[in-house]
């Protein structure tokens, strides 16, 4: 294999849409599972919660438009392919998505009384969009096209992202607020994780016996040796978090951001193994990146601007964050 | 049904859902601007307090915005997989170079213009204003960019059915661009103008005659009657675009159905696209040719050169007539009110009673002037390259209709909660007028508790 534009550029682009889809779960992963932790906290706590994530919720949802952005520009074909085929599920998603992010807003701006009703709002679009997201990832592991057996398993799937996205929501309020609300966390971070773990477990069990192709590359020596830190640094990593959960909050707040860290070097062990699976195919075992890339000149073109915005993206973005870095106080417009 | 047309519907429905919003954010944002530099540059409170008006509609508007723009772009790919098929190559890079210059700008900043007063200083904080007025213009450019190649492509070739661009250049600046660009500003210039207009004249109407309102009021009414002729003529000019790339357009937005020179203006008529002929035609002699060519007897193109190959007559005819209506009531109601506000500062109260309902004036008229020119590219999806018959994907009629139905629904209702809120945001600033808490601007951004603290 020569790496010559043609050969590269679909590799840089599976890369960057990589990234982006990666960003997109760990930073809107909270987002979506404050919102759903929602349903177990106290009406001021809600508002803590939600002055936690208001001024970067957007931003984090910008990472998903890049992400289905770069497949729809990439990979026009694979675009066409999983979607048409994911078309309830994205819908779905779409839904959720639309009540949640509406929500932030309808419930800070509507006369008091219907707050409530935001709120539950709130919750259920938060839900929807994490138990979508989780299904479509379960019905793309076993190749797009399943049956019943495949759709359970989508449920299952389903079930342990939202506990996952739960877990990086209940890391993120650790991290952003302290007393009462910051001991809560401390307990749902404690119940998420076992079904996050549970849910990594079926994805990495289920991943090998969707495809042949991905059984040989997983079992077959001494490939099995490069890959076997992903599951043992990943198993480490879970239990480390699951004993911290019985030390925080620890004295002068050491360790607030350790779960969120944590935890996104779970996620991101988890998703460098499904990519080395799945590797080279966009759409399982039917599309490579080669076959469902643009052309070479269109590519190029993203690319240069790419070099150059991404960066100063990344940059503006931390500095956001900085800006309402500490504790999370009341989010107000003045 | 079929698929095709209920896809057509449902992408019809989220696109006009949508632009309610950009229309709204694009022009605010730079209204906001001004409020912020007028309060920078007098310290009168009453501009600050216009301001957190009208970011509380900005923020929802943005939110608005964001979520149907979501669904957009995961539409492309469920319900119109050819498209990307046959031009992704073009426009692939033109959405990516939105997301990319435009969606994070906005996202990132929007946190701090909203949320960020406290937190940094009021330079910073207007810079971030800046940022996103100047992102939510930036994607404007580019998703023009990209429906204006659509509707007159240039700068690419066709290689297997493909299309593969030869010049961005001529590709983002292609023959319809700048008309279409410029028509969709100064449209959004005007939605926002006629509704802070509108909100204000609520106000008014509640009793309100606190200084924030008089300037917001002023900002809506003097901006609306200073943009509408500006945009008069910019639509003449973009119809004469418009009359060189895509006659058939044209001709199907005066329903005229012969070529021929001394054609009438139509004012009212019910175009029958069966019997070839307008039946109740009201029409003025010779009005078309003089509005399109600039003389009586100019050649005007009739539908009968396009058989089989021009759009729908009678939505285009009608929707083109809404949006010109609109535009001459917006230019009546605004001068009048410029009038009155600047000769006898007040609004008779039938006036102010007019321009409530005409907050959402804007929004008709964009809706209708996108409806003529979108409908107008039937039954090209890109003109002369690709049809939308041969663009929709190979989903099942029953999931597209019942997505459509749950999307309907679900956009009536956000609709509903949505003017509620502006509605009651005005009341709330009317019942408020000039006591309410002032907000904590300052030079400097406050001391913040360090993380961990």
């Amino acid at each position: 294999m020569t790496y010559d534009w043609p050969i590269l550029l679909p590799l840089i682009f599976a890369g960057l849409m990589g990234l982006a889809i990666l960003i997109y779960v760990i930073l809107d992963g909270f987002d979506l599972g404050i919102g759903m932790l929602f349903a177990a906290a106290e009406d001021t706590e809600q508002d803590t919660m939600i002055a936690a994530i208001g001024p970067f919720w957007d931003a984090n949802e910008t990472w998903l438009v890049l992400a289905v952005g770069l497949l729809l520009v990439a990979f026009p074909l694979a675009h066409g392919v999983i979607l048409t085929a994911l078309y309830i599920p994205v819908f779905v998603l779409l839904v959720g998505l639309i009540l949640r992010g509406v929500a932030f807003d309808f419930r800070a701006k509507v006369p008091a009384g219907r707050k409530h009703r935001w709120n539950r709002i709130f919750f259920l679009g938060s839900l929807t969009a994490s138990l979508a997201q989780g299904y479509m990832l379960g019905v793309y592991v076993l190749g797009l096209d399943v049956g019943p057996g495949g759709m359970a398993f989508g449920v299952l799937v389903a079930f342990c992202l939202a506990a996952a996205y739960a877990a990086m929501g209940a890391a993120w309020v650790i991290y952003k607020t302290e007393g009462e609300l910051q001991k809560k966390a401390v307990l749902w971070l404690r119940t998420a994780l076992v079904l996050t773990a549970l849910g990594m477990a079926a994805v990495s069990l289920a991943t090998p016996f969707a495809s042949p192709r991905i059984f040989a590359k997983w079992f077959d020596w001494p490939r099995m040796l490069y890959l076997s830190p992903l599951p043992i640094l990943s198993a480490l990593l879970f239990l480390w978090l699951w004993r911290q959960t019985f030390h925080l909050p620890r004295p002068g707040d050491r360790h607030a951001l350790t779960p969120f860290l944590m935890l996104a070097a779970i996620f991101a062990l988890g998703f460098t193994g499904l990519a080395w699976s799945f590797y080279p195919y966009v759409v399982p075992d039917r599309l490579t990146i080669w076959q469902a890339a643009s052309a070479t000149e269109s590519l190029a073109i993203i690319l240069a601007g790419t070099v150059v915005v991404l960066p100063v993206i990344i940059f503006y973005s931390f500095y956001a964050y900085r800006v309402f870095g500490g504790k999370a106080t009341d989010l107000t417009y003045d | 049904m079929d698929p095709l047309i209920l896809s057509r519907m449902q992408f019809g429905a989220n696109i006009s859902f949508h632009i309610l919003f950009p229309t709204i954010t694009i022009a605010l944002g730079w209204v906001l601007l001004f409020f912020k530099l007028r309060y920078n540059a007098t310290n009168d409170s009453a501009w600050m307090r216009a301001y957190f008006t009208w970011v509380k509609v900005f923020a929802l508007s943005f939110a608005m915005g964001v979520v149907s723009g979501v669904t957009m772009s995961f539409q492309f790919g469920t319900n119109w997989p050819g498209y990307m098929q046959h031009v992704g190559n073009i426009a692939g890079p033109l959405l990516a170079y939105e997301i990319l210059t435009a969606f994070f700008l906005e996202a990132a900043f929007l946190g701090i213009m909203l949320f960020g007063f406290r937190r940094v200083s009021n330079r910073v904080h207007t810079l971030a204003t800046v940022l996103v007025a100047g992102g939510t213009t930036l994607s404007a450019f580019w998703i023009i960019a990209l429906n204006s190649w659509m509707q007159t492509p240039a700068g690419f070739e066709m290689r297997d059915g493909v299309a593969h661009a030869v010049d961005w250049w001529a590709i983002v600046f292609n023959p319809s661009m700048p008309y279409r660009l410029v028509h969709m500003l100064l449209a959004s210039g005007l939605t926002v103008s006629f509704l802070i207009a509108g909100l204000s004249a609520l106000r008014y109407l509640k009793g309100d005659r606190s200084e924030s309102m008089w300037k917001a009021l002023r900002t809506g009414v003097f901006t609306a009657a200073i943009l509408i002729p500006i945009q008069i003529l910019a639509g003449d000019q973009h119809g004469l675009n418009t009359l060189e790339h895509q006659p058939q357009k044209i001709a199907a937005m005066e329903a005229n159905w012969n070529t021929g020179p001394n054609v009438p203006l139509v004012l009212f008529a019910l175009p029958d696209e069966a019997a070839r002929e307008n039946k109740f035609e009201v029409a003025i002699p010779d009005g078309a040719s003089l509005i399109l060519r600039h003389s009586i007897d100019g050649v005007v193109p009739g539908l009968n050169d396009f058989p089989g190959n021009h759009p729908p007559v009678f939505p285009l005819f009608w929707s083109f007539r809404i949006m010109v209506g609109t535009g001459l009531l917006m230019l009546a109601v605004s001068w009048s009110a410029a009038f009155f506000l600047k000769r006898r500062h007040s609004l008779p109260k039938p006036l102010a009673l007019l321009m409530v309902p005409m907050a959402l004036s804007g929004w008709l008229a964009t809706l209708a002037g996108w409806y003529t020119t979108e409908i107008g590219r039937q039954p090209w999806l890109v003109t002369g390259v690709l049809k939308t018959a041969d663009a929709v994907g190979p989903v099942a009629g029953s999931h597209v209709a019942l997505t459509l139905a749950v999307y309907l629904l679900l956009y009536l209702l956000l609709l509903i909660a949505y003017l509620g809120v502006l509605v009651h945001l005005a009341l709330k600033a009317a019942k408020d007028g000039d006591t309410s808490p002032l907000p904590g601007v300052m030079k400097t951004a406050m001391s913040q508790p360090a993380a961990g603290e």
